[in-house]
């Protein structure tokens, strides 16, 4: 969880024990824990990574994948 | 050509005295320092801190100085930022461009600061009085970076 998301989640990593088959599997599994973060992982301007390479749709995950959740950058 | 991304403090000057040193074939180098500010539209900040995503800001970074590069008819470029938290004052950016004349130097120095400043995978919250805020860009911010597009 990275930027404000990191806020509204209360941490930045988590390890998933077992690893979700796809990224939306993932977000329906955080968003059962905490609403809140459900609906911020899909606010406007967020976008998701899989190992540091941006995804636009759904994507397949592997045991050992990283995955980021990215609200809008605000530059340097 | 080297960009760093880093939470260490670092020296401006002492940057670029170290970009400068044994340059035979260079007939300028301009460089920008950002600073931290402690106050924002004139709301007092006392810390700054950017998140970074470490092995996907520095790859970003390192794609708009490729594009400079291409761009504009500079030697060498360096770009070092900071995350973190960082106090009003300390750097947070340098930028250094070394071109065999100046004008290309200046424009690859401005064209990086623009790209930064509303491209870079950072992520930046302001704690002040009236406590946190996480900034996006200023609307000023993408009027900059038009002029390069």
């Amino acid at each position: 969880m990275l930027g404000r998301l990191r806020d509204v989640a209360g941490w930045r990593e988590k390890a998933m024990d077992p690893v979700p088959s796809t990224l939306s599997v993932l977000r329906d599994l955080l968003s059962k824990d905490d609403p809140g973060l459900g609906e911020a992982l899909v606010g406007k301007g967020v976008q998701a990574a899989v190992n540091k390479v941006l995804v636009r749709e759904d994507a397949p995950l592997k045991p050992g994948d990283e995955v980021a959740f990215l609200p809008p950058m605000s530059g340097g | 050509m080297a960009v760093r991304v880093q939470t260490e403090a670092f020296d401006p000057g002492a940057l670029l005295s170290a970009f400068s040193a044994g340059r035979r074939q260079s007939g300028g180098i301009v460089s920008f320092t950002g600073l931290a500010r402690d106050a924002t539209d004139g709301a007092a900040v006392t810390t700054l801190e950017l998140d970074a995503y470490p092995g996907f800001t520095e790859p970003a970074i390192a794609a708009m100085e490729t594009q400079a590069h291409g761009r504009f008819a500079v030697q060498d470029l360096l770009i070092v930022h900071r995350y973190g938290p960082i106090q009003a004052g300390e750097a947070i950016v340098f930028v250094a461009a070394a071109a065999e004349h100046r004008r290309a130097a200046f424009e690859a120095a401005d064209f990086l600061m623009d790209y930064l400043k509303t491209r870079a995978p950072f992520w930046k919250k302001e704690t002040g009085p009236d406590g946190e805020r996480w900034i996006e860009p200023r609307p000023s911010d993408y009027d900059d970076v038009k002029r390069w597009s």
